[in-house]
């Protein structure tokens, strides 16, 4: 059924502003393997009446007024931090940000510990990063407050990952039978593995290009085991990139040389970078992403990011307005 | 009690013509005005009525549509919520006289919620509220400026709007429920 018609039965009282949702039963947000079609379309629904909100003068709506939303990043971030903050304040929300890393975890708090302080102080949703993969679950089974997971280790990116299929569809429309390159370091790549979930629901190709060395050993294995059938792994860039409607590289990080997972940057940007030449072989209209931040000059050259293709502005601006919805959805309502 | 027709497809559109009517003599012609409906059924309301103005004053008015789903007073206890929908007014209201368009008036929170959403989108000269049905048992002091119908109702009864636009069929219907109050819900 689509969610813009009015459901049968339930025409107007006074004013029925959107159908209501009794379908969406996320307590937490840690990755998008457990989100159906019919969730993933609903934080799309309402991301786009978020967009409008954000065109405003006046970028404030009262929704979630009297709430307040805890961020703790035991991981540095800029852009996924001040994305969500910014995201809670739109909706009238108060924000606290715990710096972890300079915090008491410094000085021998558990993770447990420093969360259930913020449980203590009554937050009703709590952002969290953390450099282990998993980190969030173990906070969703031991706390009442809702977890949203804003990056853990190498796992999930979920938000991250949500606000890319926006950004695809907002400028594709329907995704199906489309072909998206994911191109780098997949290996470490937690945007990478929510893409994978997150696409599955949309009849599009995703190809996942990379060294050998990049790529997860057990991956072909686990596409299989877990039916991700859209997805393919390819080691040629100009084979994988043929008729792409999107691309987009990873940032490779320059401690990948150090460890021998490439030979050397020079050869990484011979055989990976996306420039102008490599975007040749894809589709025309070829659309280029980056879930940032962008080692310019490595994975993507500046006239690509640059360019009248790139998406990057918009996926930053997209941002805000999913995971605003993705608030409204964990925070707004009932749950105590 | 099974659903009882209140108003038929020609009952609604001549309480249209004649609210038509009364905006375009409360503010001495079409000037200056620009009409918002709240979603759904505020929206072709809205569009009705400047179709209805246009064909007697041969100017086009802008026409916006509102959510206000973010402005409830309830979204924080309800237990569960609504599809935030787009809200689109795509033209200036401030120092407009913007007509704002229901179907029900009923407690009076979702115009609350409307006045709160259209000011958070600029100052408009005046703010005025026309309704197709006011069916009473207001909760806030706000009263509609405009009203196609007025429909003394219990609070068990609920009256529903049909519009072709939305619905198929144009109508207005009254029916006894079970519960008591259910505006909002």
């Amino acid at each position: 059924m689509s969610l813009s018609e009015p459901r049968p039965g339930t025409a107007t009282r006074e004013t029925l502003p959107g159908p209501s949702i009794d379908f969406w039963k996320h307590r937490h947000v840690l990755d998008l393997d457990d989100f159906s079609r019919e969730e993933t379309d609903l934080v799309f629904e309402i991301a786009e009446g978020m967009v409008e909100i954000l065109d405003r003068d006046v970028k404030k709506v009262p929704t979630l007024r009297g709430k307040t939303i805890a961020t703790i990043f035991f991981e540095p971030s800029t852009r996924t931090r001040a994305s969500f903050e910014l995201a809670a304040k739109y909706l009238g929300a108060d924000t606290i940000s715990l710096d972890a890393v300079k915090s008491s975890v410094a000085k021998g708090e558990s993770l447990i510990d420093s969360l259930r302080t913020l449980q203590a102080l009554e937050v009703d949703a709590i952002i969290m990063r953390h450099p282990c993969s998993g980190a969030p679950y173990i906070a969703a089974h031991n706390l009442d407050t809702s977890i949203i997971n804003a990056g853990d280790g190498w796992h999930a990116h979920p938000s991250q990952g949500l606000l890319d299929i926006f950004t695809m569809r907002q400028q594709l429309g329907d995704l199906k039978g489309r072909k998206a390159v994911i191109v780098g370091d997949i290996l470490h790549s937690r945007v990478a593995r929510s893409n994978i979930w997150g696409t599955r629901h949309y009849g599009m190709k995703l190809i996942l290009c990379a060294p050998p060395t990049l790529i997860p050993r057990g991956l072909p294995e686990m596409l299989e085991r877990c039916s991700l059938s859209h997805v393919t792994i390819e080691y040629d860039l100009d084979s994988a990139i043929k008729n792409a409607d999107i691309v987009m590289p990873l940032r490779l990080q320059k401690e990948r040389q150090q460890s021998g997972l490439i030979s050397s940057l020079r050869e990484y940007i011979q055989g990976y970078q996306i420039n102008a030449a490599r975007l040749a072989g894809a589709k025309p209209d070829v659309l280029v992403m980056h879930p940032g931040p962008m080692n310019e000059g490595a994975e993507i050259s500046p006239e690509v990011a640059y360019g009248a293709r790139s998406l990057i502005e918009q996926q930053v601006t997209n941002g805000v307005a999913v995971r605003m919805a993705l608030l409204y959805l964990i925070a707004g309502g009932k749950n105590k | 009690m099974p659903e009882k027709i209140l108003l038929n497809s020609s009952d609604i559109e001549r309480a249209l013509v004649r609210v038509a009517h009364e905006i375009l003599e409360r503010n001495k012609g079409a000037t200056n005005i620009v009409f918002v409906g709240i979603k759904t059924r505020g929206v072709p309301l809205a569009q009705r009525l400047v179709a209805i103005i246009r064909g007697m004053e041969q100017v086009d008015i802008p026409v916006g549509s509102l959510d206000i789903t973010l402005y409830r007073d309830d979204v924080s206890s309800l237990s569960f919520k609504h599809v935030v929908q787009q809200t689109y007014v795509p033209f200036d209201i401030t120092s407009k006289h913007l007509i704002l368009v229901d179907d029900v008036f009923y407690t009076g929170r979702s115009i609350r919620a409307a006045l709160d959403a259209l000011i958070d989108l600029g100052r408009p000269e005046t703010i005025q509220l026309a309704v197709l049905i006011d069916r009473g048992h207001r909760e806030l002091p706000i009263r509609a400026d405009f009203v196609g119908k007025n429909i003394p109702t219990a609070r068990n009864e609920e009256i529903k709007v049909y519009l072709s636009e939305v619905d198929a069929v144009d109508k207005v219907t009254v029916m006894r429920t079970e519960g008591g109050k259910n505006e909002l819900k």
